[in-house]
């Protein structure tokens, strides 16, 4: 077997391989520093464990307002959890939605119905990439 | 492009891939049932926070069950685990020829991992402080 340099094009599909890495380590990472830095700040004695879990996937400042914290305002709730959650909402749906594409289409094959499955998995992508950014901002 | 294959499930199911084979089957159905789960709960959230709407409200109440929680977190921390293993191994592809090893030690982090996180779901079920 002779070994031989391929060059990969930037075709569309390998962008996303390779996106798809990124952001699925991404997602562990950004998980681990809201599991860290609850713990940092103070959720040991002040949030249950459904409350953790919920920040930890998704730390938004709603997630943690039935819990022990006086002020969710002070650590909980500030511009750099909201880039944290805008992150998380753009990898998560992303990876999402581009992993339903791959399996859709390894079923389906290339036919006249990928174009419209693409197109229908770029609108539900969108959709959920402005109501997630909306709820961040917004509330 | 897709290769022409014209091969039933169950036939599919014959072919002996072993332990990577079901892998590579239960992160494609744990990815499609974490596209449908979590992606209901996040519109169900935001109609619940805009609208108050009583049906997205009892959407979230069956999500949060913990007879619902425990198939979650199979899902979630299966599809964790597993995606790491594939990123990993992709990284460094010379380590591919020890897969099977690293999958019997995802089994190994898997197992403690998801056991805990039954055995305080049921406790909690059971004590009724959940």
């Amino acid at each position: 077997m002779s070994s031989r340099t391929v060059q990969p094009g930037l075709s569309f599909e390998y962008v996303m391989w390779i996106f798809t890495r990124i952001s699925g380590l991404s997602l562990i990472l950004l998980a681990a520093i809201g599991v860290i830095s609850a713990f940092a700040l103070g959720a040991r004695t002040q949030v249950d464990l459904p409350t953790l879990v919920r920040w930890t996937f998704f730390p938004n400042p709603n997630h943690v307002i039935n819990s022990n914290i006086p002020d969710v305002t002070l650590g909980w709730a500030n511009a750099f959890w909201q880039v944290m959650q805008i992150l998380i909402v753009f990898f998560g749906v992303t990876h999402g939605f581009n992993g339903l594409r791959m399996v859709l289409e390894d079923f389906i094959g290339q036919s006249i119905a990928t174009p419209l499955l693409r197109g229908f998995i770029f609108l539900l992508w969108i959709f959920s990439l402005v109501i997630g950014v909306y709820v961040v901002i917004f509330s | 492009m897709g290769l022409k294959r014209r091969v039933g499930f169950f036939a599919g199911l014959k072919y002996r891939g072993g332990g990577p084979m079901w892998a590579w089957m239960l992160h494609r159905i744990t990815g499609i049932a974490m596209v449908l789960f979590v992606g209901t709960h996040v519109f169900a959230s935001f109609f619940m926070q805009q609208t108050g709407s009583d049906f997205a409200t009892n959407i979230n109440i069956v999500y949060e069950s913990w007879i619902f929680q425990i198939v979650v977190v199979f899902i979630v921390i299966f599809h964790g685990l597993n995606g790491m293993r594939i990123a990993i191994l992709d990284i460094w592809p010379k380590y591919q020829v020890f897969q099977r090893e690293a999958l019997w030690l995802q089994w190994l982090v898997f197992i403690p991992i998801y056991a805990l996180t039954v055995f305080i779901l049921v406790q909690r079920a059971i004590t009724g402080s959940y």
